[in-house]
């Protein structure tokens, strides 16, 4: 078992860049390997946040427009 | 490996074409730069495009997360929109042409990049900036440049690369990290060097916002911030008052109260964030906006909302229209209004 965990993040609300923020704040407590699971309601979330994976090496598993909301998907990296 | 190779670099990344260049420049020497980006709550990164309808083919990205990603470096985003309202409400410097209190805002954003949390953490050797002299009116006049480096306390740890020619040299200067050979002399509004530059960088689709990247240089969003300073009788607000000042029309016909009319579907759902927090009113015999009111309307500003709000509704030519007032407390009541016409609504009342 790799201990990896599982998060979720409600940034529904906030535009960018808080959702960004808020998942900087919490990648900053979530070790390799750990799931994020965000939902928003500000459309930049899907290119801000896996910018923000990107640039940090996090890789982002889904993202998806559902009902008016985004949800993204992303696991911690090692960076 | 280089002598360079274990100096690092704290880069204030604002979105712009100047930062990312400064940052780049840096990086071709051979320095390990991180960079840095503050969210005030005045930003306009994507913000207006994200919340209104006709901006949606517009592509909503964050500028700074874009220079990152272009210059392959990872981007801190550090929320200073608490602290930030100190230097927004009581500039030492002043404001600029608005309520942009540019100078002030510069020394605090360099400070954070030398002094905060994140550069304890990674021990920075020095700042990097996209600053030029005269490029703007406020921050950037020669005179201001050793004020930024001094009050902001990074001395000469702060290295503006694209115009370092046409300063003394830096920390880093005078100890080889970097080359003063390899930087640049910029100066004044001209263009066209940072372009040659980017175009040499191969950097392409960069944003140049005219205004900066600040709401507070926008002249009809510090009138409505001024007035929202003024009717509230006392110099404070809060992040949703200012990203509110971002959305629909704001019109004050009294001291009592103001209107936010979402002017599109996209603001009309913004707003709906806040309909438990506001006195709202909502369409109901016809298409139209949502409206927060703000203040403490009596009833007969109500009805006066009610008629301004018809009047940009679809109903705006019907003898009557009805229209949904839902209190703060989920109290609710239906009311028919009588639309008022363009002439009986005067232009001071728009903020």
């Amino acid at each position: 078992m790799n201990g990896m965990s599982k998060h979720s993040l409600d940034a529904r609300g906030l535009l960018c860049p808080i959702p960004v923020i808020r998942a900087q704040e919490l990648a900053r407590t979530l070790t390799a390997g750990d799931l994020v699971e965000l939902v928003a309601t500000d459309p930049g979330v899907m290119h801000d946040v896996p910018a923000w994976c990107r640039v940090h090496g996090h890789d982002v598993i889904t993202s998806k427009e559902q009902d008016d909301e985004y949800l993204i998907q992303f696991k911690i990296g090692t960076g | 490996m280089t002598p360079n190779a274990k100096r690092k670099a704290v880069a204030l990344i604002s979105g712009g074409l100047d930062s990312m260049l400064a940052a780049k420049v840096i990086m071709e020497q051979g320095i390990d730069v991180h960079g840095v980006n503050f969210f005030t709550g005045f930003c306009v990164e994507g913000h207006t495009s994200a919340i209104r309808e006709r901006h949606k083919i517009k592509p909503k990205r964050n500028n700074a997360l874009w220079c990152a990603e272009q210059l392959g470096i990872p981007l801190h985003i550090i929320d200073i929109s608490n602290e930030y309202k100190d230097i927004v409400l009581n500039p030492k410097h002043g404001y600029g042409q608005h309520l942009n209190p540019c100078l002030d805002c510069k020394i605090f954003m360099v400070n954070q990049a030398s002094a905060s949390a994140y550069a304890a953490d990674h021990g920075f050797d020095f700042v990097v900036t996209g600053e030029v002299i005269g490029q703007r009116p406020k921050s950037q006049r020669r005179e201001a440049m050793p004020v930024i480096a001094r009050e902001s306390g990074a001395g000469d740890r702060l290295l503006r690369p694209l115009c370092a020619l046409n300063l003394e040299p830096t920390l880093p200067e005078r100890e080889g990290w970097v080359d003063r050979a390899r930087l640049f002399g910029f100066h004044g509004r001209d263009r066209k060097p940072q372009i040659e530059l980017a175009k040499h960088f191969g950097f392409e689709d960069f944003a140049q916002p005219a205004g900066g990247c600040c709401f507070l240089t926008d002249k009809y969003y510090s009138a409505k911030f001024a007035d929202l300073l003024r009717a509230r009788g006392k110099r404070d607000y809060e992040l949703d008052d200012i990203m509110l000042l971002k959305v629909g029309r704001h019109m004050r016909p009294t001291d009592r109260f103001k209107l936010i009319i979402g002017r599109d579907q996209g603001e009309n759902k913004y707003l709906l964030g806040y309909q438990k927090r506001f006195l709202n009113l909502r369409m109901v015999s016809h298409e139209g906006p949502l409206t927060l009111i703000d203040g403490a309307p009596n009833d007969q500003d109500i009805e006066l909302a009610m008629r301004i709000v018809a009047r940009y509704s679809q109903g705006r030519n019907a003898d009557q229209v009805e229209m949904k007032v839902t209190w703060p407390d989920r109290q609710e009541r239906l009311v028919r209004v009588v639309p008022l016409t363009p002439t009986e609504i005067p232009d001071e009342w728009h903020v």
